[in-house]
């Protein structure tokens, strides 16, 4: 009898369609006026800019390598004859032009080599050997002096070649620095963990570049008289370095996480330090900061940009040697811009796209 | 350790050996000699004639210039991209995506190099031909310039009323936060301590005359002048290190967002809280705690990238030092300084960092 003094409940109103293409694009694109208003100023950005830059890029665009049709364009449209006329000494450098076949197939080597360490079936032993033999083939294709190969300097090469040499090398040698100085870090010596302390912190303090030049201009002021190391070697070693204190904190991060119990299960079961560091702690603490690893790997390949600011000429230097002599291409800079920046962006896209994917996998064998 | 100790000892003979047989001199006397090189461009005046250590000062300027625009403006960037990326409107959240994984796989150097190409190449009008997109705002190859208003009485009497703005607004807090304490009657505390602020300088303004004279940039046959001016490798430097860093900002505040569970929001709603509370008390604390040291990061790393300001030729630090080091040939000197300077600047803000961690951290039993 309650109920009957309840006023009566007003029926709402039948709920807005909700399947079909239509129903969902409304409840996307104009669910209320701030996400219509958002749609509008998209959409309006998108018809302005989009024909605008396919028009320059691709209608109006010269792709032969025309000096003349290019300059009579006058930048309405892209030149990307510039790249067909460039194209090789922009990917390789000042590297003798008939022998320019060596470092393309070197390059292709570490490409493959790359790829083969990115799949799962091919992980053993094996891969660890098959590197020394790439990086030595690599060594012996672009220096030349044995099997009738006309020895080249390495102050001549450049390009994509040297680009994924020091990225390469800082990487692969960073590495093993990095897990020491992490283990450094949380060292009970005093002596070796304040050393430590002040490598990562000094490093992390100060750019790249100011590494860099210190490599190229005070490290030939700390060796003994009478020898000189190559500059290209120097430029490693400081990249090397540079990466190295980025990659130990990640590390350190994965070391911080593991539990106490592993030590002292470790410990329980009579492992000595580096027994327990590398059966136990090691490999669970490099799992867990894979993708932040790859992180730091895509951000070394980019820094290796920099050297051009000391004269090396890795992608971005070969450009500026390409166009910057030659007054008649000079002003079509821009192209070449983009042409190396697409090489860069499929790098480091496919790099992030499988860190993603070994995240998504870890994440799976850590949930069963 | 005695490795080590041998190690430095080796280096630093070395050193000393290769400077003594090459004639170097070292020490930092040379701070005090004539630079000899004009900078161009400056927050004070500076010439030719005056001491190395001046120029320094110079690019220290021009770096702290270009980072905290850099900042400043990276942050708003990133923070709209953050959100829009977890829009429900996809086409906001396709060009926020697309946004991101298109300029921070791009290393910046070359961002940088692009926007130059693009601001002082052939892509822009010569200053006479300006471009002229917005009243007042005049764009060409010899860079931007824009209004200033002109400095009048008014304008200091307006910023001591904003000062003493700050100040009520700050008693005004203190006064509500200690009321809502006793009587637990909540009082809005953002939009009144604004207002207030803004209503002392609005106050200071008219008291002062309420000056309204602006300095315009003219266009005439030779050049713009007049207004205020930013030259096309500042404009270069400040748009490619915040689009580059914008990218990581908006990854941060998006993921910094999705941390905070949605049983945090739920929960909010069943104490009954309204939304703008949830968000204020409850959401946005926790965001907070999670994006603000990784962005204090991208802070640091946006003022290390300022570095390569050097390829586009504005003058920052490392631009004087290089210049220094070639006529000086004081190369351990100037790259002592440029290391002193940048750990300088990351240490501080590391140690403001831990500061404000050690304050916001989970208070854990």
């Amino acid at each position: 009898m309650d109920t009957a003094l309840r006023p009566p409940v007003i029926a709402r109103p039948p709920p807005t369609r909700h399947v079909g293409l239509l129903a969902r694009l409304r409840k996307s694109l104009f669910a209320d006026w701030k996400n219509a208003l958002a749609t509008v100023i998209v959409v309006a950005l998108l018809v302005r800019w989009v024909p605008e830059f396919y028009n320059w890029a691709v209608v109006r665009s010269v792709t032969q390598p025309d000096n003349d049709a290019c300059r009579a364009l006058d930048h309405a449209g892209a030149c990307w004859g510039v790249i067909a006329e460039k194209y090789r000494l922009i990917l390789f450098g000042r590297y003798p032009f008939d022998e320019q076949w060596r470092p393309l197939v070197a390059t292709l080597l570490m490409v493959a080599m790359l790829v083969a360490s990115c799949t799962r079936v091919l992980w053993s032993r094996w891969l660890i050997a098959a590197w020394i033999a790439v990086l030595a083939i690599f060594f012996v294709l672009m220096r030349g002096g044995v099997a009738g190969l006309a020895p080249v300097e390495t102050a001549r090469w450049g390009g994509v070649p040297l680009t994924m040499l020091l990225s390469t090398l800082s990487i692969a040698a960073g590495f093993p620095i990095a897990v020491l100085v992490a283990l450094g870090r949380r060292s009970h010596l005093p002596a070796i963990r304040s050393m430590c302390i002040v490598y990562v912190e000094l490093i992390r303090g100060v750019p790249l570049i100011s590494v860099l030049f210190m490599a190229s201009f005070m490290f030939p002021l700390f060796m003994p008289p009478g020898i000189s190391v190559d500059v290209l070697v120097r430029v490693l070693v400081g990249i090397t370095l540079f990466s190295a204190a980025y990659l130990a904190e990640v590390v350190r991060g994965g070391l911080q996480a593991i539990p106490k119990g592993q030590h002292e299960a470790a410990a329980a079961m009579g492992l000595s330090y580096w027994q327990t560091q590398r059966k136990i702690i090691l490999p669970q603490a490099l799992r867990m900061v894979v993708p932040s690893i790859m992180n730091s790997f895509i951000s070394t390949f980019k820094d290796t940009s920099l050297v051009t600011i000391v004269s090396l000429y890795d992608l971005t230097g070969s450009l500026a040697l390409a166009l910057g002599g030659d007054a008649n291409w000079r002003q079509f800079y821009l192209e070449g811009y983009l042409f190396i920046a697409a090489i860069y962006w499929g790098f480091c896209f496919a790099m992030s796209r499988y860190s993603q994917w070994v995240e998504r996998r870890l994440n799976v064998a850590n949930a069963h | 350790m005695a490795v080590i100790a041998a190690a430095i000892w080796f280096l630093a003979h070395n050193t000393l050996e290769n400077m003594r047989v090459r004639g170097i001199q070292s020490g930092f006397g040379f701070l005090a000699q004539p630079a000899g090189f004009d900078i161009g461009e400056s927050a004070f005046a500076f010439d030719s004639g005056e001491p190395y250590w001046k120029a320094f000062l110079v690019g220290l300027s021009n770096t702290l210039r270009a980072a905290l625009v850099g900042i400043v403006l990276t942050t708003i960037l990133g923070t709209l991209i953050g959100i829009g990326r977890l829009s429900r409107n996809f086409l906001v959240r396709g060009l926020c995506t697309g946004y991101v994984e298109l300029f921070r796989n791009i290393p910046v150097l070359i961002q940088l190099l692009m926007w130059y190409t693009v601001l002082n190449g052939d892509w822009l009008p010569p200053a006479s031909e300006a471009l002229h997109p917005l009243p007042g705002i005049f764009l060409s190859k010899s860079g931007m310039s824009f209004p200033v208003p002109e400095w009048e009485q008014g304008h200091g009497v307006s910023l001591a009323g904003f000062a003493i703005g700050i100040v009520v607004a700050w008693l005004y807090r203190r006064w509500a936060r200690s009321a809502f304490e006793k009587t637990g009657v909540a009082r809005p505390m953002v939009w009144p301590a604004l207002l207030i602020a803004c209503a002392g300088a609005l106050l200071g303004w008219l008291a002062g005359g309420a000056p309204t004279a602006l300095e315009m940039p003219v266009r005439n046959d030779l050049n713009v002048s007049g207004g205020g001016a930013v030259t096309p490798e500042f404009l270069a430097v400040t748009l490619g290190l915040t689009i580059y860093t914008a990218s990581f900002v908006a990854e941060i505040v998006r993921s910094g967002i999705q941390s905070v569970s949605w049983g945090q929001t739920e929960a909010a709603g069943a104490l009954g809280l309204s939304r703008a509370q949830a968000l204020k008390l409850v959401l946005l604390p926790q965001a907070l705690r999670v994006i603000i040291p990784p962005l204090t990061n991208q802070y640091l790393n946006l003022t290390k990238n300022s570095s390569l300001a050097v390829a586009v030729g504005y003058p920052d630090l490392v631009s004087i030092s290089n210049t220094t080091l070639n006529q000086t040939g004081r190369a351990v000197e100037c790259i002592t300084i440029l290391m002193a300077v940048y750990l300088t600047l990351s240490l501080v803000t590391a140690a403001l960092m831990n500061w404000y961690n050690a304050r916001s951290a989970i208070r854990e039993r």
